[in-house]
């Protein structure tokens, strides 16, 4: 019956309007809430301590999974680069693939992956708890703005450790990959490092990786502390507020580092 | 967790992670090489590239003086036309042999300039006359199943 | 226990003698009707009970006191002035003269008890650390917890807790505190301690307290005035006394705990009839 299509039809139309409508809402504010961090930023560096504790939950205690993935992903990469390689008898460029892999991609996604599930969802789960238990609230009544007690604190803290973050793996990552390459395979050292020093450029390569890392610790932190703010003040918002962190700051992060390395790595034939 | 704990912690890990980064910008990478110091520019027109591609390295008795950085194709005379850009330290004779040559079996293809003996050198903008192209490995498999063909009738 | 003395609560315009005074106020959630027009007069050194079901609107009261949502409609006016008019800065200025206990005290759970009542003289005033150290310990002391202010809020007990949220509201000795629900869960001993609080340091420090809460037998203890709140009206009010002999429907049923009354028993449904026998 066409009246009962058409009320669908309708239904349908307000639904899809309603949400564009509420996803541009939720733009508009994500930006809004973006500027009220930033301008709350000087008052967390003046708050030094505040912010060294928040560089020392994001960074120094996710030290451990970082080194150890490292390490991994160097050694694996290693071995099954070497076996590659080797059908070509280029075995001495292990190194240029090893480092040329972690620097410019590997380090900063892998470890951006990790540190947004690792220190992004604990943000989130932090500061939407402390809604959902009244004490951002309390701080508003005791007239402290939260924002620049609690939020911005937390935001530079990823900010400062993920960059840092990044590098300790990829520099982990080669060292793992010299363990299996030249240790433990028998690649020449000299060849190993040699190479690679060579074929990797700092402004080309290393710097565009800290660049991305640079990039993402922004990306997540500004998610995992706005998921946070933002979250329903209950026990499931919150558990939900912490998934979407994890999810939209793992999306966000290959998202952004295809369009980075487009934009990085034109001039190599892309 | 007391005040003095997190801020040695936190320097611990704002101390490795910045030397994590050194370590990358210095031992891995060439921080320290040529391409960071300013240079001059050479032109050069090569009737096949190869894989030449953008900032390819430049040597010269296979040290490293410079990298390509412009590729086009010259529409009047259908050739690739390559701008170099060469450190100041070093100066070309205008009769520099320019080829494009691959280091190792897989390795990367460069621009291999060979100095010659003319007095006078190439300045900024200047162009390199005699230039060598790249081997195609199509062309040489052709001409040595060409050559292999002549012999057969036995 | 003073007797809470007879005050009849007289329309007041901006009078030297009124902590708090809401004219006419409406709020609205989206299109849920929260309040519609809300009056009344906290008179300055009194304490005051805000009381209804949960949902009628007494927490948003409190919220629209402090500033932290604006009105529809009407007047909010404390210490003299018009809230919602205030700018950022006039509001904090006034939120340092106002002390809050949430429900469930609130703490601020990555510090101390010392830290939490320390929180608001640290950030508002310069005050070097010893002298930060002793107020902390009166307030402490006041609530009878100083032997507790090195343990962290995870260590305490629902009614400590409460306290020391009770000991953080006064830190800088506000003109006026809220309390949202301050009985909520308590054992029958929390329950009269924070009830005595409530009162003495009202009269000891001279401030004005809003209690909004749904515990009758307490609050009918300690409080000077008392409005009912139901379905964002008011529907009766008068002083303890007053509503100990009310005659009125609501009133009667909200004090003596009628299971069935101008509050319906039965959430509004179908005829049970028809429900059984649907089929039939």
């Amino acid at each position: 019956m066409p009246s009962a299509a058409l009320t669908g039809l309708a239904v349908l139309v307000r639904r899809i309007g309603g949400g564009t409508l509420a996803a541009i809402t939720t733009v508009g504010f994500a930006t809004r809430f973006f500027l009220a961090v930033a301008r709350h930023s000087p008052a967390a560096v003046r708050r030094l301590q505040l912010t060294l504790r928040e560089i020392y939950f994001a960074g120094v205690l996710s030290l451990i999974i970082i080194l150890v993935s490292g390490i991994f992903v160097g050694m694996v990469l290693a071995l099954q680069g070497y076996e590659v390689l080797n059908r070509y008898g280029a075995d001495e460029s292990l190194g240029i693939l090893v480092a040329l892999s972690l620097v410019r991609e590997l380090g900063p996604v892998v470890a951006g992956l990790l540190f947004a599930s690792r220190a992004g969802s604990a943000v989130t789960a932090e500061i939407g708890l402390m809604k959902a238990t009244e004490q951002l609230s309390a701080m508003e009544m005791m007239a402290v703005d939260p924002m620049a007690r609690v939020v911005a604190p937390r935001f530079w803290g990823g900010m400062i450790a993920m960059p840092l973050l990044a590098g300790l793996f990829s520099m982990l990552g080669i060292f793992g990959a010299y363990l299996v390459g030249v240790k433990l395979i028998g690649i020449d050292a000299g060849a190993f490092w040699g190479n690679m020093r060579a074929a990797v450029d700092f402004r080309y390569d290393v710097l565009n990786g800290i660049i991305k890392s640079v990039v993402f610790g922004f990306a997540v932190s500004m998610i995992a502390v706005f998921e946070g703010y933002t979250s329903q003040p209950t026990a499931e918002g919150v558990s939900s507020a912490t998934t979407r962190t994890v999810v939209a700051s793992s999306l966000t992060i290959l998202a952004l580092d295809f369009v980075l390395t487009v934009f990085m790595f034109r001039g190599l034939g892309v | 967790m007391n005040r003095s704990t997190i801020d040695l912690w936190v320097g611990i890990f704002v101390t490795i992670g910045i030397g994590a980064i050194i370590f990358l910008a210095l031992k891995v990478g060439n921080l320290t090489s040529v391409s960071t110091s300013p240079g001059y520019h050479l032109e050069a027109n090569f009737d096949n590239i190869g894989g030449l591609k953008l900032r390819a390295p430049v040597k010269a008795a296979g040290v490293t003086v410079g990298r390509v950085e412009a590729i086009r194709l010259d529409p009047k005379t259908y050739q690739a036309h390559v701008t170099m850009r060469v450190d100041n330290g070093y100066q070309f004779t205008s009769d520099t042999i320019a080829s494009i040559l691959t280091s190792g079996l897989l390795g990367e293809v460069y621009v291999g300039l060979d100095a010659g003996g003319d007095t006078r050198m190439l300045a900024d903008g200047g162009r390199i006359t005699k230039t060598q192209s790249a081997v195609v490995l199509e062309k040489l498999i052709g001409q040595f199943l060409f050559s292999k063909a002549a012999e057969t009738p036995k | 226990m003073p007797d809470a003395s007879s005050t009849a609560a007289p329309a007041a315009h901006d009078r030297p003698d009124v902590a708090v005074e809401l004219e006419n106020v409406t709020f609205s959630y989206d299109v849920r009707k929260i309040l519609s027009g809300i009056s009344m007069t906290i008179p300055k050194g009194k304490v005051v009970a805000i009381m209804g079901l949960s949902g009628s609107g007494k927490t948003t009261i409190l919220r629209l006191i402090g500033g932290q949502i604006k009105p529809r409609s009407g007047r909010v006016i404390v210490g003299g002035q018009s809230v919602p008019d205030l700018d950022r800065e006039a509001l904090f200025a006034l939120r340092r003269q106002i002390g809050m206990l949430f429900q469930f005290g609130a703490l601020f759970t990555d510090m101390t008890v010392f830290e939490n009542i320390a929180f608001a003289m640290r950030e508002h005033t310069d005050l070097p650390e010893e002298l930060v150290r002793d107020l902390v310990l009166m307030k402490l002391h006041a609530v009878g917890l100083r032997g507790a202010a090195y343990l962290r809020p995870s260590e305490l007990s629902g009614g400590m807790a409460r306290r020391v949220a009770l000991a953080r509201a006064i830190a800088l000795d506000p003109m006026l505190v809220m309390y949202d629900e301050p009985f909520a869960g308590l054992d029958p001993i929390s329950l009269g301690i924070i009830g005595q609080l409530i009162r003495r340091l009202n009269d000891a420090l001279g401030i004005t307290s809003v209690v909004v809460t749904h515990d009758v037998y307490e609050s009918l203890k300690i409080v000077d005035y008392i409005y009912f709140v139901s379905d964002g009206r008011i529907v009766a009010q008068g002083t303890a006394q007053e509503i100990r002999a009310s005659r009125e429907a609501y009133v009667r049923q909200f004090v003596d705990g009628e299971a069935d009354g101008p509050v319906p028993f039965q959430y509004p449904a179908r005829s049970y009839r028809q429900e059984l026998f649907a089929d039939a």
